[in-house]
């Protein structure tokens, strides 16, 4: 069981940051920053059947195979940004999280340009 | 699991902590500063490999 081993390893770093957050604060941001990439590392590994399922399904359907990878990258920067603003955030630094937050948006813009592109183009097309 | 990471970083802090502690009691307080300032830096290296890992297991998964 998995999710046994999981549950008791965020108990155990919780109670540890919790008792360093009293007298080293900025120890504790590390520490926490480490049990989150802990975490994330031991569960991630699971994800690839499912990208493989959804890539399967999608060779099914007569949809273009080029936007998966496209699709899969923006889920890894919408993660990603996640962690930084929420480590950010748990440390009190707001302002810098939600800057985190704006540069993923950014970002994940500019790879669905492609995607929107042939949307409106399909939209134009069947406009008379 | 590497709960052995968490444990090096408890330790580390609650050293850091009794040994500025004694020092600042002792009237020593620019060692005390020094001494925070190396256990910081101490775990930051730990932490920072660890993040270096993280990026690298993202850029398989996600096929950046």
């Amino acid at each position: 069981m998995e999710i046994m081993q999981i549950v008791i390893f965020s108990l155990l770093s919780t109670i540890i940051i919790v008792m360093l957050r009293a007298h080293r604060p900025e120890i504790a941001v590390q520490a926490s920053l480490l049990a989150g990439i802990i975490i994330f590392a031991l569960i991630i590994t699971k994800l690839s059947p499912i990208f493989e399922f959804i890539k399967i399904y999608t060779s099914k359907t007569n949809i273009n195979m080029q936007y998966l990878p496209v699709l899969i990258k923006i889920i890894g920067i919408a993660y990603i940004t996640e962690f930084g603003a929420e480590v950010c955030r748990d440390a009190g630094e707001n302002s810098i999280a939600s800057k985190v937050e704006m540069a993923g948006k950014v970002l994940i813009a500019i790879l669905a340009v492609p995607i929107i592109t042939t949307l409106l183009e399909l939209i134009i097309k069947i406009m008379p | 699991m590497d709960i052995d990471l968490i444990f090096r970083i408890a330790a580390i802090g609650i050293l850091v902590s009794i040994l500025n502690a004694v020092l600042k009691q002792s009237g020593r307080d620019e060692l005390a500063m020094l001494t925070t300032l190396s256990g910081l830096v101490l775990v930051l290296l730990m932490v920072a490999k660890e993040i270096a890992n993280l990026f690298n297991l993202l850029k398989t998964m996600f096929q950046f």
